[in-house]
């Protein structure tokens, strides 16, 4: 693994396979009693959050309390990031507060490459959403859940998933979901297909490594999986499609598309979902539905990472957080 | 002023000659000069002498941005990188839209010495293109203003733009334009291709700049009036600009060195040093903008020298001022990119880089031949010389350039500002 998580395009197949091989652990410590490790003891986990986002910070605050890591959330707003300091004052200050891992989610696509690259701080940066550029957490919670379901807990061990044929639905243009999604899901050896209007589709994806349709209908029965994003009601007013309606009718999945699915194959929403718009009740409620279980999915992911990042083959004490004044405690002695 | 003698220099890249400047003038050009009593010899065998340099697009930020550059350093600047004169864009705060702001302007750049500055005035009013500028009181200032623009900005209304083609001919002014359809161009951050796709920041389309292009070209056909292109970046523009000129109407456009050498693929570093607009485009639309450099499609350079203060490059890409310092690197980039690979010769340099800016601009004293009688406005360039660049020797106050750590051709040696040197062996005076 990099010292950084800060894009799919980054891993490996293997590292991909270890990442969820790893995750699969994590999600048995959930069913013990006491749901922690010591793995992460006196390690500080920053969530640097700029953008709102109860779910994904609650989902790395679970996480690395799991692995009895400190945790400190960071929100911008409210704060002085919202008075008009800079991400590089706020990284030099996370920086000498002795953050280990700084969780970042940001509007601007890029700034957790930038903080990565920038020199600012030392400790390892995890993308948790930037812009609408990526998010490989939710990539690989997604690969987890479709892994889980679609070969099993046990059997999916090692396995990446070679010849599953997902489809990815709704506004790619803006979505960090599907930028991760196409790039993990490929280097797994999925057969990945996009369905968007093309006013939702960005100009240059016809280089990227998978399928697009603008039929959702011709493409349901040859899915085994059907990842529903979702799409903000604000993008029919800058004309990206005409109604609400209109999308729900061309683009949404409903119980009698769902009825066109193999009998097997899932439908994956990383939510929150709009019921009515891009999911009906009827298919967010069935059985086939892996929204809840992405989220406890996303958990034990979000372990994984942390954990392989920061205590899976690193010393316990990073260089950086030792200060010319301080003295070991074994040297100490 | 004791004489100076420019011994065994290629004139405009031709066979080497000896230049004698007397006072503010080229005395005398021939292949063998005796140097007169106490005249000061400079041997320049080798070396390429051109016409001082004239960029039609500078940002000297003074007023208002003084901390990003002012008039003093910025015609340090240009005078470090051969040019004798420079057009300083209306984008100030206060907006050069009045006689008195563009008075300010043409001023410092009197007091600075280094270089002549023409002051550029502002279309519309704050740049915001509802109300024309008083145009003709700008013109008629000391300033004496013919380039006018809203540059960082488009004129979008088309009647705007039409009046403003029309009303400076009355005094042989032009229109630059910032083309730029604002609506297209909403939230966007580089170019729109496969890699914004895949970097997920706003798309900026060629489609943007071209169908500005078209309708101005139009426009200019239908009033009689000259229009030129600022900072044309794409392949479809250059199409535009090659049917307009084949209509034979009056367009001219200029290219920036950057647009000329790098492309959108450095922004996958999400480093904002690479964050301009017009925005870095393909290789494809580098390629094209040089073969209409070459042919004449495109009449000059201009550096669109664009300095930001250190913390508003050092941030987040989307948080980032857009922008890159050029006047300093604009030769050495032409070299490599037109001279080197064999698309211009030396004197087409002098013509795309010193005679058209100027013809455009209408600026007397510049961009004139190397000859007896002429303005000594002359610029020695050791095109042998390769170096790294290394912003920390800028004379600029800003140091965002795109070329740190690169290895390019040529040196200024020498410029002649009227026979003044201001720079010596690659140093300010």
């Amino acid at each position: 693994m990099k010292r950084h998580l800060i894009s799919a395009a980054d891993l490996t197949r293997d590292d991909a396979v270890l990442i969820l091989d790893t995750a699969e652990e994590m999600a048995r410590v959930a069913d013990r009693p006491i749901k922690k490790l010591p793995t992460l003891r006196g390690r500080t986990v920053v969530n640097l959050f700029f953008e709102d986002s109860t779910r994904t910070r609650i989902s790395f605050e679970a996480a690395a309390k799991r692995l009895s890591a400190d945790v400190i959330n960071f929100s911008a707003k409210g704060s002085s990031v919202s008075k008009g300091e800079s991400l590089k004052d706020t990284a030099l200050t996370l920086e000498a507060m002795g953050a280990d891992a700084v969780v970042i989610r940001h509007h601007d696509s890029g700034a957790p490459h930038r903080l990565a690259t920038s020199g600012w701080i030392g400790g390892s940066v995890v993308n948790a959403g930037d812009g609408t550029h990526e998010h490989p957490t939710q990539a690989l919670l997604d690969a987890f859940t479709v892994r889980r379901r679609l070969i099993g807990p046990d059997a999916g061990l090692g396995k990446d998933l070679a010849g599953r044929r997902i489809t990815v639905v709704g506004d790619v243009l803006h979505s960090r979901v599907a930028r991760s999604n196409v790039h993990l899901l490929t280097t797994l050896g999925a057969e990945v297909t996009l369905v968007a209007p093309p006013t939702l589709l960005p100009i240059g994806v016809e280089t990227w490594p998978c399928e697009v349709s603008y039929d959702l209908d011709a493409v349901l029965p040859k899915s085994d999986a059907v990842m529903m994003l979702r799409v903000q009601r604000e993008r029919m007013n800058a004309a990206f499609f005409p109604t609400e309606r209109e999308y729900a009718r061309r683009y949404g999945l409903d119980g009698d598309r769902m009825a066109r699915m193999p009998e097997d194959a899932i439908v994956m929403h990383p939510g929150p979902m709009n019921r009515g718009m891009e999911i009906t009740a009827e298919v967010a409620d069935s059985p086939r539905c892996t929204a809840v279980e992405q989220v406890a999915n996303g958990v034990s992911i979000r372990m994984a990472v942390l954990y392989l990042l920061l205590g899976g083959s690193e010393p316990a004490t990073t260089p950086h957080a030792v200060t010319p004044n301080t003295v070991r405690p074994e040297e100490a002695q | 002023m004791p004489k100076i003698l420019i011994r065994g220099a290629k004139v405009l890249g031709g066979e080497p000659q000896d230049v004698l400047i007397d006072g503010e003038t080229i005395a005398e050009v021939a292949p063998s000069l005796t140097a007169p009593e106490g005249a000061q010899v400079i041997e320049a065998a080798g070396k390429i002498l051109l016409p001082g340099l004239v960029d039609l697009h500078t940002h000297l930020r003074e007023p208002g941005r003084e901390d990003s550059e002012t008039v003093l350093t910025g015609t340090k600047a240009a005078a470090v990188g051969g040019y004798t004169a420079v057009h300083a864009m209306a984008n100030t705060f206060p907006v050069a839209d009045t006689a008195g702001v563009v008075e300010q302007v043409w001023r410092l750049g009197k007091e600075s010495g280094y270089c002549d500055v023409q002051p550029v005035g502002a279309v519309t009013v704050g740049l915001e293109g509802k109300k024309l500028a008083e145009l003709g009181a700008m013109h008629d200032s000391a300033a004496g203003v013919r380039v006018f623009s809203d540059d960082g900005k488009c004129v979008d209304d088309a009647v705007i733009m039409r009046r403003a083609l029309e009303y400076v001919k009355a005094f042989d002014g032009v229109v630059a334009q910032h083309a730029q359809e604002p609506r297209l161009t909403e939230g966007a951050q580089m170019n729109e291709g496969v890699v914004s796709a895949e970097l997920g920041l706003g798309g900026w389309p060629a489609v943007a700049e071209e169908s500005i292009i078209a309708r101005d070209v139009l426009l200019a056909a239908h009033v009689g009036s000259r229009v030129h292109i600022c900072h044309l970046s794409t392949a479809g523009s250059v199409e535009i600009v090659r049917w307009a000129k084949s209509k034979g109407w009056n367009v001219t456009a200029e290219v920036t060195p950057h647009h000329l050498l790098l492309t959108d693929e450095l922004v996958r570093s999400y480093d904002p040093v690479y964050k301009v607009n017009p925005p870095l485009r393909t290789e494809a639309d580098v390629l094209a903008l040089r073969e209409a450099l070459a042919d004449g499609t495109i009449d000059c350079v201009a550096t669109d020298h664009a300095p930001h203060p250190h913390e508003d490059k050092d941030c987040e890409w989307g948080a980032a001022a857009m922008g890159m310092v050029g006047l300093e690197t604009a030769l050495s980039v032409v070299q490599h990119t037109m001279v080197d690979t064999g698309l211009l010769d030396w004197a087409q340099v002098a013509d795309r880089m010193s005679v058209r800016p100027a013809a455009i601009g209408r600026l007397a004293g510049h961009g004139r031949p190397v000859a007896a009688g002429e303005p000594a406005n002359l610029t020695l360039v050791d095109s042998a010389y390769r170096g790294v660049v290394d912003p920390a020797g800028f004379a600029s106050r800003s140091r965002n350039t795109p070329y740190r750590g690169m290895e390019l051709p040529g040196r200024v040696t020498h410029t002649f500002l009227r026979g003044r040197a201001t720079v010596v062996d690659g140093n300010l005076t």
